[in-house]
């Protein structure tokens, strides 16, 4: 009965437009932004920000990407991993190139190099179409992650062939390294999610945002209007790479610290990312959060639960965890395609009404 | 007397402006099937031009011909005093020339606002930087086009729809939701590829009322194909009757009507 609109005028097409037009939900995105900001550094422990916090906050970076390609322009990508791949290795040679620049700007130009690293093999869009698109991105994939295995140079000829992030600092505090304390990483990564997600809302909501609709929802009516598909597909590719590259970045250097490329950027990582945001909603930025909690949460809580408060063996729990998700795929593929985001969209759409059906 | 100003037929055959779209020698051909055979005929600025025939006439070919789906083998497009050459459809479209279909072909996943605010998006120019910060130019051109948008919203009277995505209007609606996206972006030339098929005489009411509101009060140039012959005869100044990729007539609409060679291919000859 508290969430109503009731009362509340939009005066100009501006405040029409805006993001949050009920006052309550409103209300309540900035309250939970200015949890997530003042509360939580001063709560957070290491595991939290390891087990939950940190996966959670780089996935949804990684989910916002991938959205934008494949919910938005509606261009299915496997190769997520391989361009967070290319987002991780740009950033581990800017840290060892350039060691005085601070690491943000590094994260920042990796998402850069990585986005035209995107628009290349994205180039193959123009020409071919759903399914076989995603198998040209499924090549993107194996040779990113076979490029930097076999090129000595992307790893500056390291033994191990491994990758390692040296200590860097943001305002004296380190954030990358053996050194960091939880809420420090916490923070570096919630700036780099909350500009990520303005940033994707704003695009996707003016005139390049609905070119990517119109190219996703038919193509062929979109180039009457005047898009021309080149222009829009790439643009989906750059901007899709550039958040995936940069979750690569934060996922390297401030969550892993010393990354093995096929183990941490293989493909299962571009399913992993793709399942997020099947679950979470395509085409919607609520979704992608919604997408990478759930996946971040869900063997988290079936490890609690299972392994620590049933006590079944640890690999019959991790096996049931891929039966829940593969389950989960299909039935939100066919039940609700807009995944949980729409659920939740449904849910207040009730709630205005409350206590009345309809 | 008949008082000029409510006689439906008072304005057909009126005088209008300077040739805009000029056909000349148009032959389009699919393999060995000649869709098109060697058309002209010219569209003037300002008014209403139907583009009958049977099914198969090749109507909707000359349309794509016309919005830069097909390049024609044989033959020239003039526009606006001069010669087209062969381009993209969005680059027809940036020269203003926008167009419906005969099945609908709106952004399902959108809402009419947005459906309709994408006819705007060739006005719409801001940098992706702009964009991406919500400031600036690109915050300034989205309620700049949006103002334009909702004009044309108000002539076609689908206010009430504004925030509903298009998968749930039923389908009169959204026949007109697809004119209002055309509209938008304020062409010189408008296509509309039957727009009142399927729909019932009221619904058929409306849909001329808006085409004659269009032409009227935005002055645009109309080409239409409609195979409801009383509402062509009652909204066109000037028919082209195709058959079998030819033209067969060409005129005002009692010249067409009068047409032996059309009333012909409408109700059949006799083979004996």
């Amino acid at each position: 009965m508290i969430y109503r609109e009731a009362g509340q005028y939009r005066t100009s097409y501006l405040d029409d437009g805006q993001t949050f037009p009920i006052r309550l939900d409103r209300w309540a995105h900035w309250l939970l932004i200015a949890v997530a900001v003042l509360v939580v550094p001063f709560i957070i422990n290491d595991y939290w920000a390891n087990a939950i916090l940190l996966p959670f906050l780089i996935y949804a970076i990684a989910a916002l990407g991938l959205n934008i390609l494949t919910g938005y322009c509606g261009q299915v990508s496997l190769g997520t991993g391989g361009f967070m791949a290319v987002g991780a290795y740009a950033c581990y040679k800017l840290m060892t190139s350039f060691p005085d620049i601070s690491i943000a700007i590094h994260v920042v130009l990796a998402g850069l190099i990585t986005a035209i690293v995107g628009i290349l093999f994205g180039l193959p869009s123009l020409r071919i179409k759903g399914f076989y698109l995603a198998v040209a991105t499924l090549a993107a994939q194996f040779f990113l992650v076979w490029l930097f295995n076999r090129v000595p140079w992307f790893y500056n000829y390291s033994a191990s062939g491994q990758i390692s992030a040296p200590e860097r600092t943001i305002f004296g505090l380190p954030v990358t390294g053996p050194e960091t304390s939880a809420a420090v990483t916490y923070l570096f990564c919630l700036a780099f999610v909350l500009a990520s997600a303005w940033i994707c809302r704003n695009l996707t909501r003016g005139a390049l945002g609905r070119k990517w609709m119109a190219i996703r929802d038919m193509d062929i009516a979109a180039e009457i209007i005047g898009v021309n598909p080149l222009h829009a597909k790439l643009t989906a590719f750059g901007v899709s790479s550039f958040f995936v590259g940069i979750a690569g970045a934060l996922f390297f250097s401030v969550y892993l610290g010393a990354v093995e490329v096929g183990e941490a950027f293989g493909i299962n990582k571009s399913f992993l990312v793709l399942f997020m945001i099947i679950i979470g909603g395509l085409g919607s930025i609520l979704g992608s959060f919604l997408g990478a909690a759930f996946m971040v949460l869900l063997p988290v809580f079936l490890k609690n639960v299972l392994t620590g408060g049933l006590g079944w063996p640890t690999d019959l729990a991790a096996h049931l965890e891929f039966m829940i998700v593969g389950g989960l795929i299909v039935f939100f593929l066919i039940v609700e395609p807009h995944g949980l985001a729409q659920l939740w969209r449904l849910l207040k759409e009730k709630l205005r009404l409350w206590p009345f059906p309809h | 007397m008949l008082d000029v100003a409510t006689d439906p037929g008072a304005d057909q055959g009126r005088i209008t402006g300077e040739t805009l779209l000029d056909l000349r020698n148009i032959t389009l051909r699919f393999g060995g099937v000649e869709a098109i055979k060697n058309i002209s005929f010219d569209i003037r600025e300002g008014e209403i031009r139907a583009i009958i025939g049977p099914n198969g006439a090749g109507k909707s070919s000359m349309l794509n011909v016309i919005s830069g789906f097909y390049v024609p083998q044989e033959g020239e497009v003039w526009f606006n005093g001069s010669r087209r050459p062969p381009m993209k459809p969005y680059e027809v479209a940036r020269q203003g020339i926008a167009r419906t279909f005969q099945n609908i072909a709106l952004f399902q996943g959108m809402t009419v606002l947005d459906n309709v605010m994408t006819g705007r998006l060739n006005a719409m120019n801001a940098g992706t930087m702009s964009q991406a910060l919500w400031f600036g130019k690109a915050r300034r051109e989205e309620v700049e086009n949006r103002e334009k948008v909702e004009r044309v919203i108000d002539i076609l009277e689908i206010q009430h729809i504004r925030k509903v995505p298009v998968g749930r209007l039923p389908y009169g609606l959204k026949k007109r939701v697809e004119l209002a996206r055309a509209l938008a972006a304020e062409p010189h030339l408008l296509l509309l590829d039957e727009p009142m098929a399927g729909m019932n005489v009221e619904e058929k009411e409306d849909m001329s009322r808006f085409i004659l509101d269009v032409n009227d009060e935005l002055g645009t140039t109309i080409a239409l194909i409609e195979h409801d012959m009383g509402v062509v005869m009652d909204l066109s100044d000037r028919v082209v009757v195709m058959d079998y990729g030819r033209k067969i007539g060409d005129g005002s609409p009692d010249e067409v009507r009068n047409n032996q060679e059309v009333i012909d291919a409408y109700l059949g000859v006799s083979h004996d």
